[in-house]
């Protein structure tokens, strides 16, 4: 139960501070977007993040920033067993599941519904 | 409505709509707490699978996959667009608003045709989140490879 608190005031909070980033600096979504998993990448290679998901949990890894962290954690662990090779295969590596289900269900899910019809 | 069109401008259109500064006493509560619950999801589906078995990270995958399904989901049944119009960056931030950045255009521009409507449009946005995302972790492995870091 109190992993569910947690996860919902942190990542209530990473979002929070997207739509002061929205309101205030007018970043479009997609800039908000990229900014997000760059700052977790970065967060990921200073060591910060990953206490946040001990702490967090879904509230942590949910965001996108989760998302960039598990790029540097990826990539890290990926130089640790291939050496050099990893700086390369590891981000996506680590990755890959989420990347590929938003490629294969979002193809899916355009091909089957039709633009614009509300339900 | 922009629900008929939702390009790239459209969706900022929308979110710009459902934001304006001056109501930000509105728009913050509001992304904290829809971008909270998707999180608490999140940890629910986590429990759910760690229960079933699964180790941590392959959990953790789980859950990435699971959400990105619902949102791809939701998005086709223009559910998530309609919630996105109120809640801005709490179903921005979450990895189901990348999903939903994806499958909206790629929907949208389905009639410019399958390989350069579709297919090209799914990447609108997903291309730079991940040119970007991924340049930064090779970065950071050609400091780390450097340093010994790792």
């Amino acid at each position: 139960m109190e992993m569910y608190l947690k996860a919902f005031l942190i990542g209530g909070l990473i979002c929070a501070v997207g739509q002061v980033l929205i309101d205030y600096t007018g970043l479009t979504p997609a800039r908000i977007l990229v900014s997000f998993v760059v700052a977790g990448v970065a967060l990921g290679a200073l060591g910060l993040y990953q206490p946040l998901i001990d702490f967090a949990g879904a509230g942590a890894t949910v965001p996108l920033t989760g998302f960039g962290a598990l790029l540097a954690k990826g990539t890290v662990e990926a130089i640790r067993e291939d050496g050099m090779l990893g700086i390369l295969s590891g981000g996506l590596s680590a990755a890959g599941a989420g990347i590929g289900a938003a490629v294969v269900f979002g193809f899916l899910t355009a091909l089957i519904f039709k633009p614009g019809d509300k339900m | 409505m922009a629900q008929k069109k939702i390009t790239q401008q459209a969706y900022q259109e929308m979110t710009k709509q459902a934001s304006p500064p001056t109501r930000s006493y509105l728009t913050i509560p509001t992304a904290f707490a829809v971008g909270g619950l998707i999180c608490v999801l999140g940890q629910a589906l986590l429990g759910i699978y760690q229960s079933m078995g699964l180790e941590k990270d392959a959990a953790g995958t789980a859950v990435s996959v699971t959400l990105v399904f619902l949102s791809a989901l939701f998005t086709g049944l223009k559910l998530y667009d309609k919630l996105a119009k109120y809640a801005g960056a709490g179903t921005l931030v979450p990895i189901t608003g990348f999903a939903n950045a994806m499958v909206s255009p790629a929907l949208e521009f389905k009639s410019e045709g399958l390989v350069l409507g579709l297919g090209a449009k799914l990447f609108t946005i997903a291309g730079p989140v991940i040119v970007y995302g991924v340049s930064a972790a090779a970065l950071y492995g050609v400091i780390a490879y450097l340093f010994g870091l790792y």
